[in-house]
């Protein structure tokens, strides 16, 4: 086996797990309060924007199980959410690591040479650092719906004493619409990220755990795509043991 | 090695599993215990940024909800004011004040009028439009004076003993009225009739319709929905 090095840093670690527990309860409440009123229009109105308009969300996917007490589960694990999110963003700018979760450039052609790598379009896996393209772009996309989220939810817990940031959202409709769906979003890019470390680097959860990681055992060492090469080992990456050359 | 990745998986199974149990199925007294701290800390946070120019605009260009305007009460009819058994309506308008006053609804209606076409959020999600006509409740209390430890008010009405207690300064809110009078018509017995609170800065369940009593108080009683675990607060 290759030398192990540490992966991720205990803050990291730490704030990944809390925002697991912190994003099930905020999706899982928010969701119980929608289904008071499944749909966007006001009464008299209609939203034919949203082919669903009026049909709840199944009630074993919600949490807090009944309007109220979702309620007060959504307002307290708020603070949760952002006081996890001020430690993780604030923590990987002042160590720097912002750089291996922001888009760089060259990242539009890299994005391309994954999927088609994935698509077996490509034999070899492409160079990469820490994560690939596609990583980044979702570890980027997920603080920014984040953000989205927090905003619109200000909007539409305070339309009247934060009045400026619900204008932002153009009204209360529509910040529950953008509330709504910037949820969607993130609930599928995490359900993606949970496809693609199980289907293709299931060691990497170890080094959100311990922290450590055998760089013989990356995907990109492995060659790997979802359910391949699983097992395989392969030379360290570049990027996880900086002090060997490439060849 | 293999001894050590097997026992890392245990552990962080375990681990994680038992975070997941803790979410999920909580001791409900503790967790309720934490639900009901996190709102005490809310309430605070909701007091400070509160503010009295922090006004609801509605387009001027909107349009108004009209009939479509979700009535509801909690008798099991329509609540209506039984002249014959009951004599003239009348609003108390009492508590922890200098000067307690009985208005007949032509006695409010002579008081300051202000219409103001707002937001009705209601608190299952949905926001509504319409036009009130009515008194300011900082015009109320600037009639019967409230004394220095009045930091809270309570509305009261006859559907059954619904009430809502408010903090004093979201009562005060230029936009906070006993309305009589919506888009233009005098109040229908689907939304309160004779008069009502209403007011963008509360969600819907706050504002007590069918209203007989605005009385200050130097604590908080509770109110209908609040006793049932819904947030006391309720501001927007």
């Amino acid at each position: 086996m290759g030398e192990l090095v540490k992966r991720n840093h205990w803050v990291v670690r730490l704030t990944h797990w809390v925002n697991v527990v912190a994003i099930v309860l905020m999706a899982g409440s928010g969701m119980r309060i929608f289904n008071a009123h499944p749909a966007f229009a006001r009464p008299g109105e209609r939203f034919p924007l949203n082919p669903w308009e009026g049909r709840p969300i199944p009630a074993w996917l919600t949490f807090g199980s009944w309007l109220g007490g979702a309620r007060h589960w959504h307002f307290a694990a708020m603070w949760l959410l952002v006081a996890n999110a001020v430690v993780y963003v604030g923590f990987l700018a002042l160590h720097g690591e912002w750089r291996d979760v922001t888009p760089r450039r060259g990242d539009a052609r890299d994005t391309l040479e994954m999927l088609r790598f994935y698509l077996f379009r490509r034999k070899d896996h492409p160079r990469q650092g820490k994560h690939n393209a596609l990583q980044r772009a979702t570890y980027f996309a997920m603080p920014v719906l984040g953000l989205i989220l927090v905003l619109s939810g200000l909007a539409i817990w305070k339309p009247v004493t934060l009045g400026f940031i619900t204008a932002l959202f153009v009204n209360y409709k529509w910040a529950r619409v953008v509330h709504f769906t910037a949820m969607a979003l993130l609930i599928v890019l995490s359900l993606v990220h949970v496809f693609m470390v199980l289907s293709v680097d299931p060691w990497s959860l170890r080094s959100m755990v311990s922290g450590w990681y055998d760089p013989t055992r990356s995907p990109e060492a492995r060659n790997a795509r979802p359910f391949l090469h699983l097992f395989a080992r392969g030379r360290p990456d570049a990027d996880a043991s900086p002090e060997q050359a490439a060849p | 090695m293999s001894i050590d990745r097997r026992r890392f998986l245990t552990v962080s199974a375990a681990s994680l599993s038992s975070a997941v149990l803790a979410a999920c199925n909580a001791n409900p007294r503790s967790a309720a215990k934490l639900l009901a701290f996190a709102e005490r800390r809310n309430i605070g946070v909701e007091e400070a940024l509160f503010r009295h120019d922090a006004m609801n605009h509605v387009p001027a260009a909107a349009a108004l909800t009209g009939n479509a305007f979700p009535k509801y009460f909690v008798s099991k009819h329509v609540p209506m004011w039984d002249a014959a058994q009951r004599g003239a309506w009348r609003l108390e308008v009492s508590g922890a004040v200098r000067n307690p006053v009985t208005l007949t609804l032509e006695d409010l209606q002579r008081l300051p009028a202000v219409t103001q076409k707002v937001d009705h959020f209601c608190v299952e999600g949905w926001n509504a439009r319409a036009t009130w006509t009515g008194v300011r409740v900082s015009e109320l209390a600037r009639l019967v004076q409230p004394t220095p430890d009045a930091g809270y008010v309570d509305f009261a009405g006859f559907d059954e003993g619904y009430h809502e207690s408010w903090d004093l300064e979201s009562a005060m809110h230029p936009q906070t009225l006993v309305a009589y009078g919506m888009d233009g018509r005098l109040l229908g017995p689907g939304h309160g009739a004779p008069a009502r609170v209403h007011s963008p800065v509360k969600l819907g369940y706050k504002n007590t319709k069918y209203l007989t009593r605005v009385v200050f108080m130097p604590r908080r009683n509770g109110g209908y929905w609040t006793d049932q675990g819904y947030e006391w607060y309720g501001g927007t």
